[in-house]
């Protein structure tokens, strides 16, 4: 069973070698409160970009994840904290709603027939608005919020040494792996994300698992949510979760998602994932002024696809001399 | 023109061929689908460059190298697929690329539209020069066309299927159209299949056949049966030899086909187990389109199937699959396989549930049928795991057929089986169609080359807009019928659609 293909081990490569050369520069990298909370970012951007990879590998994507987190947080700590709700209730609400809003994206692209960019586009909009007018742009906090000890160790605790946004993207990631590489609705998503009409003339239903897709998507975003918003432990509704989509997009590709679809693997998101939080932390532990943080980002995302791009026309030019 | 010669990769568009059009003439150019007549054109249009020969205009040599050139030389191309921007107006798509500027070097509106107001007279043509293209018809769109011909001073109007999207009146008023254009001196070339349309306004006809100068007619002479028999002339070596297997006549019914193509048109029809049915028909007769409304790919298409007495109810391709009901597509790249995809995904996509436990597929159960697909239609793959892309035509196409050989078809479908597939390979998948329908399968073969059409199939169904114009016994297959039935005219020895 082949689990991890050329390109993967690549940016896995590139991933030992950004933390040896941080390491190398900075010995505060191995520290333990920094690989701690290294490893924690990897776990909280990881989740949502497991969704917006299994959009993408449909040929679409989504620009609402920031939004999202920003509208379920915001509910998330009012839930909590201004209405009383039991932890169970507030976390099913949250769920519920982030779950639906993935069900309309996938509505709108598969019967609307609108395009994913414009559709998640409205939602990135949309949904920051929502966020600010319920919470009437003051920012929000568990402070008031009681009985949520529980929940508070779920989200930000630790499970056998690791942090537990950490372990909940292991459990996810692993899941998803089978479903994307083993299962037969990921071949399905696969195909579809290659070739919609072949697709549908093998007898695929199409719109259903193009807008599973972006169900699942935003299931995971509202996961995601919850344990942002107990990281950062207050949501301000006007700039909670900016740019995330853009992080998940980031990661998505570095690891190996095609924009145009039909390719992509777990382990490449999530090592993507890692490769973007480390980045970060090299930009701050190596004092490059951090105001850079989003060039390096830019950067590094252009010259993986870049050399991506040039091994896929090496390889088929190689296969159009064989064949 | 003279000499023309003209290849692409693996095959002989044009040879040897030549053509000469007089000052005021009407030549219309007939053939078979492939025999050129297109691509004669799109030389002439400079669209493409000939590989042999040479053209001169009024005696003189000239190099045609891109489509200015040919403006410029005074030939205007209308094409099938009318090149109208739908966003602009009339007066704008007369006068595209060439407005005339004002001082300012700003778009001088007014004179475009004044002159585009006579051009419109002259064509008889009722319309604004400040209606939105859109807002037209086909045939007014046409017209627009010629108006932008004319507009360039054209001396040569090549018009290529005009009429096939026009209705019966429209059409009249383009033939008589056609008769003033030539009073006023200039030529046209009329690329058409509809003969009677070819009788009442051609000068002279020029038939191709195979890449090759098949005759020329003068107007005396061209009547429909010595335009056909230009057309077919070759001898085909009949090969087809009747197969043993015992058929069930009526086992598969089609009733009220209709497809979004043509809604207006009923299609009904019998197949036998154990037949190959051939459906023969010019490009446009509309032969894919039922077929995808038959097995539930049109969305505004819909069709009553009988397998065996029992009524299949087909709304969703899913549905056909689940019936036994297989497509092999016409385009193999676009429509039949997910080319990124191996050897073993393409093979095993419509079937997975059978190589599956609790939704987790199994890469051994897959291999394993795949690796029979390989060898029994003898695939040649490195492997099952060789991506699609990488294989040649033929190859590609036995993992379609493989795809759903492995699914125990009933009814298999298969629209230009053996297109752009060299001769080795399509003789082994006509050795499998013959198995296939051996085996109890009704096999029912869409296609436009008349040679595959005559020795492959036990009986050919032949279509002309939108609906089967007979059907022809072994007997009776040749090639004057199947062209003469093509083309829309009735004969004798066609049978009536369904028996009954």
């Amino acid at each position: 069973m082949r689990l991890v293909a050329k390109k993967e081990f690549g940016i896995f490569i590139l991933l030992l070698v950004l933390c040896g050369v941080t390491g190398f520069k900075n010995p505060r990298f191995f520290s333990g409160a920094n690989l701690g909370n290294t490893v924690n970012l990897i776990g909280l951007f990881g989740v949502f970009s497991l969704g917006v990879g299994l959009v993408i590998i449909t040929g679409g994507i989504d620009l609402s994840i920031g939004s999202m987190c920003a509208l379920t947080g915001v509910i998330l700590a009012m839930a909590l904290s201004e209405w009383h709700w039991s932890w169970p209730l507030a976390v099913l609400l949250v769920l519920a709603i982030s779950v639906t809003l993935g069900w309309v994206h996938g509505f709108f692209v598969t019967r609307a027939k609108l395009q994913p960019f414009i559709v998640t586009l409205c939602g990135l909009l949309i949904y920051r608005g929502v966020a600010r007018f319920i919470a009437h742009d003051v920012t929000k906090g568990f402070s008031d919020a009681t009985g949520i000890d529980t929940l508070r160790s779920l989200a930000s605790g630790k499970l056998w040494g690791l942090p537990m946004p950490f372990v909940i993207l292991l459990v996810l990631a692993i899941i998803m792996w089978f479903v994307l590489h083993r299962s037969i609705y990921g071949r399905y998503l696969l195909a579809v994300g290659r070739n919609e009409q072949a697709a549908r003339f093998s007898g695929i239903n199409t719109r259903l698992v193009i807008a599973s897709a972006y169900t699942i998507a935003g299931l995971l975003t509202g996961v995601s949510g919850i344990l942002i918003a107990f990281y950062t432990n207050s949501v301000s509704p006007s700039n909670h979760g900016n740019f995330y989509e853009l992080y998940g997009i980031a990661a998505a590709v570095l690891g190996g998602c095609s924009l145009r679809g039909g390719e992509g693997s777990v382990i490449g998101i999530v090592i993507g994932t890692a490769l973007l939080i480390v980045l970060q932390n090299l930009v701050n532990l190596l004092g490059i002024d951090s105001s850079l943080n989003f060039a390096v980002m830019g950067a590094v995302v252009l010259l993986g696809v870049l050399a991506d791009q040039m091994f896929k026309t090496r390889a088929a030019k190689k296969n159009v001399r064989q064949a | 023109m003279r000499g023309i010669g003209k290849r692409f990769p693996g095959v002989i568009a044009l040879d040897n061929v030549s053509l000469e059009i007089g000052q005021g003439e009407v030549l219309a150019l007939c053939g078979e689908n492939g025999a050129g007549k297109s691509t004669l054109m799109k030389i002439l249009g400079g669209v493409y460059q000939p590989d042999a020969g040479e053209i001169s205009v009024d005696g003189k040599p000239e190099k045609i190298n891109d489509v200015n050139d040919s403006m410029r030389l005074g030939v205007a191309f209308i094409h099938q697929e009318l090149n109208v921007l739908d966003n602009l107006d009339v007066a704008a798509n007369v006068f595209l690329g060439r407005e005339p500027r004002n001082a300012l070097g700003l778009i001088d509106f007014k004179k475009v539209h004044a002159d585009t107001e006579p051009l419109l007279k002259r064509l008889g043509l009722d319309i604004s020069s400040r209606t939105p293209l859109d807002k037209l018809s086909i045939a007014h769109q046409q017209m627009v066309e010629i108006a932008k011909a004319l507009s360039l001073n054209s001396r040569i109007i090549i018009m290529d299927e005009p009429t096939s999207s026009l209705t019966l009146q429209e059409t009249d008023r383009l033939l008589e159209l056609v008769l003033e254009l030539k009073q006023q001196g200039v030529s046209i070339v009329y690329i058409s299949h509809r003969l009677s349309e070819v009788e009442h306004i051609a000068d002279r006809v020029v038939v191709l056949r195979d890449g090759k100068n098949a005759g020329e007619l003068p107007k005396a002479e061209a009547k429909h049966d010595r335009i056909v028999s230009l057309m077919v002339g070759r001898e085909i070596k009949s090969t087809y030899t009747a197969s043993a297997a015992p058929k069930t006549p009526g086992y598969f019914k089609v009733r009220n086909a209709i497809s979004s193509r043509y809604p207006a048109m009923q299609v009904n029809f019998d197949a036998a187990r154990g037949e190959i049915l051939g459906f023969a028909g010019l490009v446009g007769a509309g032969r894919s389109e039922i077929v995808k409304a038959m097995v539930g790919l049109d969305p505004r298409g819909s069709a009553v199937v009988t397998i065996g007495g029992e009524q299949a109810v087909i709304h969703a391709p899913a549905d056909a699959i689940g019936h036994g009901i297989y497509l092999v597509p016409e385009d193999r790249r676009a429509e039949g396989l997910v080319t990124a995809m191996t050897v073993r995904e393409n093979t095993t996509l419509p079937s997975l549930k059978n190589y599956s436990s609790l939704f987790l597929i199994s890469r051994e159960r897959e291999r394993k049928v795949t690796n029979e697909q390989i060898a029994s239609l003898k695939i040649k793959t490195p492997g099952g795991e060789t991506v699609v892309l990488n294989l040649s035509g033929g190859n590609q196409q036995k993992v379609v057929l493989g795809k759903w050989l492995s699914m125990s078809p009933k009814v298999m479908i298969l629209d230009e089986p053996t297109r752009g597939i060299d001769v080795g390979a399509k003789a082994e998948i006509y050795r499998l169609m013959r198995e296939l329908a051996d085996r109890g399968a009704v096999i029912l073969m869409i296609s436009s080359d008349m040679e595959e059409v005559l020795n492959v199939s036990d009986r050919v169904a032949v279509m002309h807009e939108g609906r089967i114009t007979g059907v022809l016994e072994r007997a009776d297959c040749n090639e004057e019928n199947v062209m003469n039935l093509a083309v829309g005219k009735p004969i004798a020895a066609a049978k009536p659609t369904v028996n009954n």
